[in-house]
């Protein structure tokens, strides 16, 4: 294995980024590093910037004016980047598939390494899809 | 006396038609007299700006200025029909401040145009959305997106 | 005068119903002018919700707002019961308030959980998130998730509360009021807070009315408008219970409605408990058409009055549905607010009427004259927190 591959797998530094969801995910997201749940204490961190990321996780639709910030925001993220659909909307667009302003889901856009569906998914259901995504590194 | 009759009474020759329920009032006025009517409900009655609705009906546009009258516990709505060929209205964001956001939204997604309106740029459309579309007309955009 | 400045903020956050990109002009320490652009969130729901039936929508418009997604369904199904005249069981309605209620409480812990961590008080932020999982966890044992309930429909809820519950959801419901006793001490007798927050971001009275805010954001500045008083849904009638205002329009004020409103929450969730337990029947009416008509309904969410306004043909999907969200008239005040005060404060007054989160961490502060990129969000909260440790170290603590 690379080592920076190794590197990244113990301590994933996670970038969030809201294409147009309805706040639950994302609320999700930040309960996950709170005291119930606290992902930090196995290496997960919030970043601010794409630049410092090495996953990608996305929630929401992807709403037309989103749709090319998404892009570019993957363009931008240093490899291997790992792309996490969050939540039904972002894995399918779920309710939101007929609306006129909704271009997604996701992996239109970008290529995804995982999807985690949910509604929104449970703070247990993102600790886990990461332990697996990081068990597929090899 | 309370606010209602005053209203009433002092608008009675601008009134179309009236409607009242115990909670809600609906009344139609003449789209020239809005800037008036909106006035005198938020300045002299002192009503809660709540939101303006646009539709589109076969009828023409329609809109509808909501008001609370919150110490009576009623919702006033101040209803108007503006030709759907050529969709302009007189502004009210001069009056009310808190306008301005929902004239420009009616604006994306009705295309009426808000004349006087201080800054009726885009709003909740995308960059990338075709000046032309509008995505609540009846016809002839409707459907999932400018393509469809 | 100075160099002016432009900070971009945003686009994305999570934590608010619309995203929102604010551009704040500066000149040295000053904010002089404010522009938000909204859109990103844009979804499209108002026209989406004309190809859904009555018995769809409220799933839909719950996921308008994540944690307002008990308010707009609840202000949609008043809507409806207000165009089709349908009353509702006494069950239904105390279940109702349950809901709605523990909304609130979820919701303004995490407010006052985000507002410690701009002012540099990470503690508070955990603590208070802390203290809002049992109410997630109320929630889920009542309704089956964490957030997007699915409790409204048009005649009534979906789900029942059994009796055999009340007692741990009592339990856990008092389980809370030492906690807000210790977030109140913790806001309200902190003398570093007071020196931060008194004075700041200050929206009067005329500037309520101007804008038509709602909430929290116009109660702290003395106007007492609360959709549960003014025109009683759900149980918010049958119950005994206050609101709170107060009367200085700066960020504390509103940081003290948002406090007391939980007394006043826990206080509705346990008095609607006690009913309940008391109250037998159904919990739904049949309801076998809409009629052709119009209805309005509201509900008073956690940040504000929802409104919704629905227009039915008689068919079983309705041909208009326009949705208004507090912030859509709560966000504009902050061109009364912000301008005037100074960059560190920008961010806790922007949050005041309830946090923008994500868009504070994509921040930058970029000079007008070179374009070059100077400070970022973490800066700008970093400047917020730098000042609370200012005032800390003056006042020698």
């Amino acid at each position: 294995m690379k080592l920076k591959l190794k590197a990244l797998t113990k301590s994933p530094w996670v970038f969030h980024l809201n294409t147009g969801a309805c706040n639950n995910c994302d609320i999700e997201i930040l309960n996950v590093l709170t005291p119930k749940f606290d992902a930090e204490r196995l290496g997960v961190l919030l970043v601010g910037s794409i630049r410092h990321a090495d996953v990608l996780l996305v929630t929401g639709p992807v709403t037309r004016q989103a749709a090319p910030r998404l892009k570019r925001l993957y363009e931008q993220a240093p490899k291997p980047c790992f792309v996490v659909a969050c939540g039904t909307c972002a894995t399918s667009c779920g309710i939101f598939k007929d609306a006129y302003n909704v271009v997604g889901p996701v992996d239109k856009i970008v290529p995804v390494n995982a999807y985690i569906p949910g509604c929104p998914p449970k703070p247990e259901a993102l600790i886990s899809a990461l332990v697996k995504l990081l068990g597929t590194v090899k | 006396m309370n606010e209602i009759e005053d209203l009433k009474s002092n608008l009675k020759d601008l009134i179309i038609k009236w409607q009242e329920t115990q909670r809600r009032v609906y009344f139609d006025v003449q789209k020239e007299d809005v800037p008036r009517v909106v006035g005198y409900i938020f300045n002299d009655l002192g009503a809660r700006f709540i939101i303006v609705t646009g539709m589109d009906t076969p009828r023409g546009i329609e809109m509808l200025y909501h008001f609370g009258l919150d110490h009576l516990g009623k919702v006033v709505s101040v209803r108007t029909f503006i030709d759907g060929d050529r969709p302009e209205i007189e502004s009210v964001t001069p009056i009310i401040k808190g306008a301005g956001w929902i004239e420009r939204e009616i604006h994306d997604i009705l295309g009426v145009n808000f004349l006087h309106h201080p800054n009726l740029k885009r709003l909740i459309t995308a960059d990338d959305w075709p000046e032309d579309k509008y995505p609540l007309r009846l016809r002839p955009s409707s459907g999932k997106g400018p393509e469809g | 005068m100075g160099n002016r400045t432009v900070i971009p903020i945003g686009p994305y956050h999570p934590l608010q119903e619309e995203p929102e990109f604010f551009r704040l002009w500066v000149e040295g320490e000053t904010v002089v002018d404010i522009d938000v652009n909204i859109g990103y969130n844009h979804r499209g729901i108002e026209k989406l919700c004309e190809l859904k039936t009555y018995d769809q929508i409220p799933f839909v418009v719950e996921r308008v707002c994540g944690i307002c997604s008990t308010s707009h369904p609840l202000a949609f199904v008043n809507a409806v019961e207000d165009l089709a005249d349908i009353e509702i069981p006494e069950r239904a309605r105390y279940i109702r308030s349950i809901i709605a209620e523990l909304e609130r409480i979820h919701n303004h812990l995490l407010w006052v959980g985000l507002a410690g961590h701009f002012l540099g008080y990470n503690t508070v932020w955990m603590w208070a998130w802390r203290y809002r999982e049992p109410v997630l966890d109320i929630l889920e044992k009542i309704t089956g998730n964490r957030q997007n309930y699915a409790m409204m429909k048009v005649g009534g809820v979906r789900r029942d509360i059994e009796d055999a519950d009340i007692p741990d959801i009592l339990r856990l419901v008092d389980d809370l009021v030492p906690a807000v006793d210790m977030f109140k001490g913790a806001i309200l007798d902190d003398p570093v807070l007071h020196a931060r927050l008194k004075g700041i971001g200050v929206l009067t009275k005329e500037e309520v009315h101007n804008y038509g805010a709602v909430g929290p954001t116009a109660r702290a500045s003395g106007v007492a408008v609360d959709v549960r008083r003014d025109d009683p849904y759900a149980a918010y009638d049958l119950v005994d219970w206050d609101v709170v205002t107060q009367e200085e329009g700066d960020v504390f004020a509103k940081a003290v409605v948002r406090v007391l409103e939980l007394y006043e929450s826990v206080k509705i969730v346990k008095e609607c408990l006690e009913r309940l337990k008391k109250t037998k029947g159904e919990i739904d009416v049949k309801v076998k058409e809409i009629p052709s008509g119009e209805g309005i309904g509201h509900a008073e969410a956690p940040r504000g009055e929802v409104f919704h306004y629905v227009r039915s043909d008689g068919t079983n999907r309705p041909i208009r549905h326009k949705i208004k969200s507090p912030s859509y008239t709560n966000v504009p005040t902050f061109k009364a607010t912000v301008i005037g005060g100074t960059i560190s404060d920008a961010t806790i007054t922007l949050a005041a009427v309830d946090p923008c989160y994500s868009c504070t961490e994509r921040v930058a502060v970029v000079d007008k004259k070179t374009g070059r990129r100077r400070l970022n969000g973490e800066d700008l909260v970093r400047l917020s927190q730098e000042k609370t440790e200012r005032i800390k170290r003056s006042m020698g603590l």
